[in-house]
């Protein structure tokens, strides 16, 4: 049978694939393009995995895009880092700026599951006071949302992806134990650990979203050491094995290999469906709400791309913002060889943490925070560091690599400041459906370079305290994308409400990392997660208010063709 | 540059140590099987360059990741244009770069041209030396010819010539016993994490005056 996840839909005939068993199918509700639909949600990932599946269990019709493949981890896995880039958003794309991005494999998905098929797991709640930069530590923007609520948010993502954690987290308020035993440390965390007590700062084991014990047909992780190259085991707590299978459960259907490239406007300026692209042709899916999750680079490309005689600079755009602020964190690293065998390819790459410069204020000349982490590179990404961080070619890189099995290093992701100077905008030049690709440009400002200053000395400092020698600084690499369609309290100055809502258009919705303010010096996933979670209680709340369209629900009325397309009013 | 007068320089720092011989155990998984054999059945044919663009990426490839003559040889540049014909690409690019496969052609044109002009001879005819010093100067921006167009040489360099050669030795399983990686490792994985741990599926290293201990250990990986 011909099953190519890259070129065919796996997902249709009432099916999906079951990823937990070799071969399987689950059944799945399906909806015909010319039935309006509750929400149609665009990505599949951190924001709209999470979602579809919340959505869908309060009642909702919904239709998840995704303009990549529905993969089987357990069959179309291979432990292989160059097959693997099949996993990364490859479509074109041009950066520029003082500090062009990488993209791609650094931070970019195209599958079922989004990004976090292939993200490094690192779970991690925010610092409370994060939430209200501006006004408590003096930088930034402010969060429209409470801390203390979303800490209840955090604990439902956490039980959610099973995270396995500390006992006790040395950092911020109380939280409740992680469902899951942390994973035992490996040679390279051990480093970080002594540098930490050398220096006089507290570590812990890094809470991940990969099982530490079984979880239904999932085993524990095998310490592998591919996790950014996909997990082909299914320990990896991904959208793709927890939030997807749960929302298909629910009645979510998922549309693969589904690419949007338009949202529809209709003469009352309300959002009526998506064009999207599918078997090598366009249709056109209704829909009463439409909620874009395509991370910070093709959300706001889907909204600039819609841009009509009336919405002329794009969709929920009346605030001059979307594509703004984009933010990136940095990911700056020290590197050494330690006489020891290391290894640091066995387990996830990331098992120890530092989060002392995120919640300390003092003895630092820049605003924000980072955290660090212990790594483990797999060859190629090691080579090409070599080569591209490091300068080495020819005979001395060969060389050097053959000390793969000793290198130790740390890693930070840093906190980088919104600017409106870095942004997405659309290039002339358009990709393989026809649709203008994004321009995105990046350039770090002060701060962000007394950050990066600050970090280096010390990670270098925790590395020799460790018994690194022979130490070099990786000095440009960033990693997650954030901002671009910013939440916030006011309509000029922010794109959504505080629930994801845009201000323009009632039912228009952007619901994963674009809509961070700030980023904080910790990886994204949990927070977009839990914001997702967070929406869906809105948007159930609101429903329940008749602030959308109630009868459009399935638990009150079956779902009818057209007597209910006229989209909610706020 | 970092100093390495700590490194031995050896040829072989895991003797006798093949990730191959784990291919039909626990540690590879059927699909790691298909894509690694497909990998290893590329031959030296070119299917997107043209024989004369060709005989030059194997003239860089050579000096950026050279190989010892006593061991098979990786086919880096066979590996670069089986991803360029099947339009493999990172997914982005700088401004004024074009997509991969036009900036490999006019990278390679250039750097001929570049050769005509120092040294009155394609790149590929030249000694090694006189090759390293036009990458060098590829590397820091210093070579002008018309050829480039809107594409600077040092971009070129470092975002697509050394990228995707060095990927492409390293996505090969003769580079990594080189370093002694364990390879793929699904759904086996390891046991031993801690320092100077070695699970038996492992490549053991050589210390020195040891050699022959730890090519009979490697001989038994599996």
């Amino acid at each position: 049978m011909y099953d190519d996840a890259l070129h065919m839909p796996r997902a249709r005939q009432g099916q999906a694939p079951d990823v937990f068993r070799p071969g399987g199918w689950v059944p799945m509700r399906e909806y015909r393009n010319d039935e309006p639909v509750d929400f149609v949600i665009v990505g599949t990932g951190a924001g709209g995995g999470t979602l579809a599946c919340k959505l869908a269990e309060y009642g909702f019709s919904v239709v998840a895009f995704d303009a990549g493949p529905y993969f089987r981890p357990l069959e179309d896995f291979a432990s292989d880092e160059a097959e693997q880039t099949k996993l990364y958003w490859t479509d074109d794309r041009i950066v520029d700026g003082a500090n062009p991005l990488q993209l791609g494999s650094n931070n970019s998905g195209k599958a079922v599951g989004g990004s976090t098929v292939h993200f490094a797991m690192v779970s991690l709640r925010f610092r409370p006071e994060w939430f209200k930069s501006r006004t408590v530590l003096g930088y930034g923007a402010d969060w429209p949302l409470d801390w203390r609520e979303m800490w209840d948010y955090y604990t439902e993502v956490e039980q959610a992806l099973k995270i396995s954690g500390p006992v006790t987290y040395p950092w911020g308020p109380p939280r409740p134990r992680y469902p899951y035993r942390a994973h035992p440390l490996n040679a390279a965390a051990r480093a970080l650990a002594k540098g930490c007590e050398a220096l006089g700062i507290d570590w812990t084991e890094t809470p991940l979203a990969t099982i530490s014990a079984p979880r239904g047909l999932a085993h524990p992780c095998v310490y592998r050491g591919f996790c950014v190259t996909g997990c082909s085991t299914n320990a990896k707590q991904s959208a793709l094995v927890t939030w997807i299978p749960r929302a298909l459960a629910a009645g979510a259907e998922i549309r693969d290999l589904a690419m949007v490239g338009r949202i529809e406007v209709d003469d009352n300026g309300l959002v009526s469906g998506v064009h999207y692209h599918r078997d090598d042709g366009w249709h056109f899916q209704r829909a009463r709400n439409v909620v874009v999750a395509g991370y910070a680079i093709e959300t706001p490309r889907l909204l600039l791309n819609s841009a009509t005689d009336r919405y002329r600079d794009g969709l929920a755009n009346s605030s001059g913002l979307v594509g703004k602020n984009l933010m990136t964190q940095s990911n700056q690293a020290v590197w050494g060889v330690m006489d020891d065998e290391v290894r640091s390819y066995k387990g996830p790459p990331s098992l120890a943490i530092t989060e002392h410069w995120n919640y300390a204020d003092k003895g630092k000349d820049f605003f924000g925070g980072y955290a660090y982490m212990s790594q483990g590179p797999l060859p190629q990404l090691w080579a090409n560091t070599q080569a591209s961080a490091h300068g080495l070619w020819g005979g001395p890189l060969v060389e050097e690599m053959k000390n793969y099995n000793h290198v130790v290093g740390l890693k930070i992701v840093g906190e980088m400041l919104p600017q409106e100077t870095s942004r997405v905008t659309l290039a002339d030049e358009v990709d393989q459906y026809g649709l203008r690709i994004p321009r995105v440009t990046y350039s770090w400002c002060d701060n962000d370079k007394r950050l990066i200053d600050h970090s280096l000395k010390f990670m270098s400092r925790a590395l020799q305290a460790a018994g690194a020698k022979d130490l070099w600084i990786q000095e440009d690499d960033t990693c997650h994308l954030n901002g671009t369609a910013r939440m916030g309290d006011d309509a000029g100055t922010s794109v959504v409400n505080a629930d994801c809502r845009s201000w323009d258009i009632p039912n228009l919705w952007i619901c994963d990392g674009s809509v961070f303010p700030t980023v904080g010096g910790v990886n994204p996933s949990l927070t977009i997660q839990a914001i997702a979670c967070r929406t869906a209680d809105r948007i159930r709340a609101m429903a329940r208010r008749g602030e959308l369209n109630r009868s459009a629900r399935r638990s009150s009325a079956p779902i009818s063709a057209t007597t209910d397309a006229t989209a909610s009013t706020a | 540059m970092h100093d390495r007068s700590r490194n031995r320089i050896t040829q072989d720092r895991y003797p006798d140590y093949d990730v191959l011989a784990k291919r039909n155990g626990p540690s590879w998984n059927d699909k790691t099987r298909e894509v690694i054999a497909r990998r290893l059945s590329i031959d030296s044919q070119p299917l997107f360059f043209a024989a004369e663009e060709f005989e030059t990426l194997t003239a860089i490839a050579a000096r950026i990741v050279p190989q010892p003559a006593s061991r098979p040889q990786i086919p880096v540049a066979a590996l670069i244009d089986r991803k360029l014909h099947e339009g493999v690409s990172d997914g982005y690019r700088l401004a004024g770069m074009p997509r991969e496969r036009e900036a490999w052609r006019r990278g390679l044109h250039a750097l001929d041209a570049e050769a005509r002009l120092a040294f009155s001879e394609r790149f590929a005819g030249l000694s090694g030396a006189q090759q390293d010093e036009l990458l060098h100067r590829a590397e820091a921006g210093r070579l002008n010819a018309p050829e480039w167009g809107s594409m600077r040489c040092s971009d070129f360099f470092k975002r697509r010539l050394l990228h995707d050669i060095v990927l492409a030795y390293y996505s090969h399983p003769v580079a990594w016993n080189e370093i002694g990686w364990g390879g793929p490792a699904s759904p086996r994985g390891y046991v031993r994490l801690d320092y100077n741990e070695r699970d038996p599926w492992e490549a053991a290293e050589a210390r020195p005056g040891h050699e022959s201990e730890a090519a009979r250990t490697n001989r038994h990986v599996r």
